[in-house]
């Protein structure tokens, strides 16, 4: 490494200031409320069985959303249709749906009264429920495989033109491109993938509840509530959060230690051919692969704008204007979260492997965070020296910047290390550093990343309910919040548009952000 | 697309923040979110306390009553509250344990099905807790806990951790059935399609076609026959009776207007308060308005018993209702 002379002054540079934020805001944010704390009172039976529920449900959801990708994602690659950017552009939906409205559309089609049931009952076959782990199960797969296959799908357009020619030539099939390229990719790519999901899982609440069928399906984060809502017990919320917390770093180091970085060495950003998938079987396998993700992710998303549609054109004022206070918060949000992750992904690539892990398992914490913990202590903190009410709108923004910032590194590090790996030495070589270095080797290496982990941080925190909860006044509601306030007042059905306002807006937002970074590779 | 509103909501979204330097006192008043909501009482409320008080109202929403409770507690006797609206009296007891509220010294005539004497606590409006149906889809309708029980009909219902109306239920089986109540909660576990964290998902689950009837107030098929013309919507009376909800309000000890805050809480049962209460909150007026009751009221089912424990027995019962529930539901 060249800059070996330095490492650690110069990482701790680049990516110290956002890196200290992080820790801030998670660890500090769950040491404030500690500290409030009376004392500690010990955990009981029902907690540990919380517990083992939390880990096991996000275990399964990480590992079903991790494994149903590959196909999916390895179909998307290597095959061209029309609606084929479309599509892409849909798997940024669900995750970025409120998880109640998420819910509604899977049980439009999965639910007791469901399209499917429906079916069954065609058939003359008796209905099935999902209530239960298999419910939790199946929501969570619908708002993170799609985030799955994006990730997979940009590691695999990332491994380089010149590769898949080379194996052609070599006449390799499918088999051994299979081992020699996308096997290694997987290995580099997946614990990753796996990790994020897993920690999203964890802290899992509505929709654990509300599928979940009963206190059998008891979370940590619901654990955490009941705590500091039913219990007024600081100390009890705070100490299961540190549980929480513990259990994600674990699973942090544990996937990262197994991750092994792929090499592929540089490319000429050549577009891919791929002569290893013309044969017909291969065809039908891709086919079917893409065919099945699509209509599980777009039949929910189709029943809720089905809904909300006849709603949306009579939606009142306010409705409209928290849409538009929603957009600021989500602008803001996305320029914090580029502003925290673009160091902190080039420190991470520069720095020697271990400050590199200990950097990546650090961005990984908001995920580990309960954002109950962390919006009680962001208000824990402030509130000696703002109005917290005051500043709703900010702490809002600044949340949701946190949340997204796991996601954003994890889209950036990649390109982050092989734009250090393939470039690095050359620009080392030239003198190039700080702005020119960043301006003409990292940016241009990083432009299809950068867009769109930008565009998943605004519509993340568009579809984000989040501390605006705690926060709120009548002046300040986000579009998310005065969708459950629709709901609360009876008014399912301007609800129901207001959903679809709100998944029109983050779309667009994607859609427009995201645009120019199609990882689409005869872009 | 209707533009105007469109239009009207960006622009005084974008506009700067007016600060206008005010000499008036501010009363500042913590409540639940739906009471701040744009369709709920908050503006009215607001809009008829000030053109009288030469003050001005601030509502904050924190989550549902029992966030308002952890809101306050936390935030102790510096608290910027200077009314705290929308505890119900399964949260009183914490409520007044924290020493954080002052006597209201005040005796209004009110319309309750029970007695109130409370010292610190004014209701300001109520209702039964009940399960609400479709009528066009279930014909016969269950007249008792067990009867549902034994019924093939499916609920949702809210967590009692999570939800105030989730709570309402643990101490309506808890306050009919005594020490049955495990035993009426085992019956019931088949027939409840799931548990929701607050109540807008259960009702939105129950509107949906996914429960046949979902717990909710014997007032929210006037919600639906009022706004809607749609009278489908019925609650079911059950002859054990049915708890209360008294959702009241009180006045911080450490507020800083203690005047204004005393005479928001007379004004509250007045009949320009109450007046709101029935068509937005969609619950019974704690004092009925010289109005009456909107047309359509007069539908609803009227509980043959009113059950309600104090708020003290709420709270010394809540531990053990809540074990039971949680056994008898994760078998």
């Amino acid at each position: 490494m060249a800059d070996r002379a330095q490492p650690v002054a110069r990482t701790l540079a680049t990516g110290g200031v956002p890196a200290a934020l992080l820790l801030a805001l998670t660890l500090g944010t769950l040491a404030f409320v500690a500290v409030r704390a009376d004392g500690f009172s010990a955990l009981g039976p029902a907690d540990w069985v919380a517990v083992r529920f939390t880990l096991w449900q996000a275990f399964l959801s990480a590992l079903l959303s991790s494994l149903l990708a590959i196909p999916v994602a390895r179909a998307l690659a290597r095959r061209r249709f029309p609606g084929r950017g479309l599509l892409i552009a849909l798997l940024g939906a669900p995750f970025i749906l409120p998880v109640i409205v998420a819910v509604m559309g899977l049980l439009a089609v999965f639910g007791r009264a469901g399209l499917l049931n429906d079916g069954l009952a065609l058939l003359g076959i008796p209905p099935v429920s999902i209530y239960g782990l298999g419910g939790v199960v199946l929501a969570h797969v619908f708002l993170n495989l799609p985030l799955a296959i994006r990730l997979l799908l940009q590691s695999w357009l990332a491994i380089p033109a010149e590769r898949f020619r080379l194996a052609a030539s070599l006449g390799m099939g499918p088999q051994e491109v299979s081992r020699f390229l996308e096997r290694p990719m997987l290995r580099a790519a997946l614990p990753g993938i796996f990790l994020a999901i897993f920690l999203v899982c964890l802290t899992s609440f509505a929709v654990a509840l509300t599928l979940g069928g009963g206190p059998r399906a008891t979370t940590v984060e619901l654990a955490i509530y009941q705590a500091f809502r039913f219990d007024f017990d600081l100390g009890r919320a705070a100490l299961l959060a540190v549980i929480q917390a513990t259990l994600s770093l674990t699973a942090a180091i544990i996937a990262l230690r197994v991750t092994v970085p792929a090499a592929f060495g540089a490319g000429l950003d050549r577009p891919i051919e791929r002569w290893d998938a013309t044969g017909g079987l291969l065809k039908l396998q891709d086919t079917t692969a893409i065919l099945l993700a699509a209509a599980f992710l777009v039949m929910p998303l189709a029943a809720i704008v089905l809904r909300g549609l006849p709603a949306l054109a009579t939606l009142p004022g306010p409705v409209w204007q928290a849409a538009a206070r929603s957009l600021t918060v989500a602008l803001a949000s996305m320029s914090l979260t580029i502003a925290l992750a673009l160091p902190l992904a080039i420190a991470t690539a520069r720095a020697r492997s271990g400050l590199a892990r200990g950097l990546d398992s650090l961005a990984m914490l908001p995920l580990a965070t309960s954002p109950l913990v962390l919006g009680t202590g962001l208000f824990l903190v402030l509130r000696p020296v703002a109005d917290p009410v005051a500043l709703a709108l900010p702490v809002t923004a600044l949340a949701n910047a946190t949340l997204a910032l796991p996601f954003a590194l994890r889209i950036l590090l990649p390109a982050a290390h092989a734009a250090e790996a393939d470039f690095g030495r050359l620009a080392d070589s030239l003198g190039m550093s700080g702005f020119a270095r960043l301006r003409l080797m990292t940016l241009p290496r990083l432009a299809r990343p950068l867009r769109y982990s930008a565009a998943l941080a605004a519509a993340l925190s568009m579809g984000d309910l989040g501390v605006i909860a705690l926060f709120s006044d009548p002046d300040h509601a986000t579009l998310p919040l005065q969708l459950y306030r629709l709901m609360g007042a009876y008014r399912m059905s301007d609800a129901a548009g207001a959903a679809v306002l709100l998944l029109l807006l983050s779309f667009t937002l994607f859609w427009v952000l995201d645009r120019g970074g199609r990882p689409d590779a005869r872009a | 697309m209707r533009l105007s509103p469109m239009i009207a909501g960006f622009l005084s979204a974008l506009a700067p923040f007016a600060a206008l330097a005010e000499e008036k006192p501010v009363l500042t008043i913590y409540t639940y979110d739906s009471f701040v909501s744009d369709w709920g009482p908050g503006p009215a409320v607001k809009a008829a306390f000030e053109t009288y008080c030469a003050c001005t109202v601030e509502f904050v929403g924190a989550g549902d009553g029992a966030a308002l409770l952890a809101r306050v507690l936390i935030e102790g006797a510096d608290s910027p509250a200077d009314v705290v609206l929308g505890l119900d009296t399964n949260l009183t007891a914490e409520a007044a344990a924290s020493g954080l509220f002052a006597p209201h010294g005040q005796n209004p005539e009110l319309d309750l099905p029970v007695s109130w004497s409370d010292p610190l606590f004014l209701p300001y409006d109520w209702g039964y807790f009940a399960f609400v149906y479709d009528r066009t889809k279930t014909v016969s309708v269950p007249a008792d806990f067990e009867a549902l029980a034994a019924s093939d009909l499916k609920i949702a219902i809210q967590d009692p951790r999570s939800s105030t109306p989730g709570l309402g239920l643990l101490l309506w089986v808890r306050k009919a059935y005594g020490d049955r109540a495990a035993e009426v909660w085992s019956a019931l576990s088949d027939n409840i399609v799931t548990v929701t964290p607050g109540w807008s998902e259960a009702y939105g689950l129950f509107l949906n076609g996914e429960a046949d009837a979902v717990l909710s107030y014997t007032t929210s098929p006037a919600y639906h026959l009022i706004a809607e013309g749609d009278d489908t919507k019925a609650a079911m009376p059950f002859t054990e009776g049915h708890y209360l909800q008294v959702e009241v309000a009180g006045r911080l000890a450490a507020s800083d207007t203690p005047d204004v805050a005393d005479r928001f809480l007379a004004f509250m049962t007045t009949d320009a308060f109450q007046s709101v209460i029935p068509e937005t909150n969609w619950m019974y007026p704690a004092k009925t308005p010289a109005g009456g009751l909107p047309m359509g009221f007069e539908t609803l089912v009227i509980p043959s018993e009113a059950l309600l424990f104090t708020a003290d027995e709420a709270r010394d019962i809540r531990e053990k209702a809540l074990a039971e529930w949680q056994t008898a539901l994760s078998q």
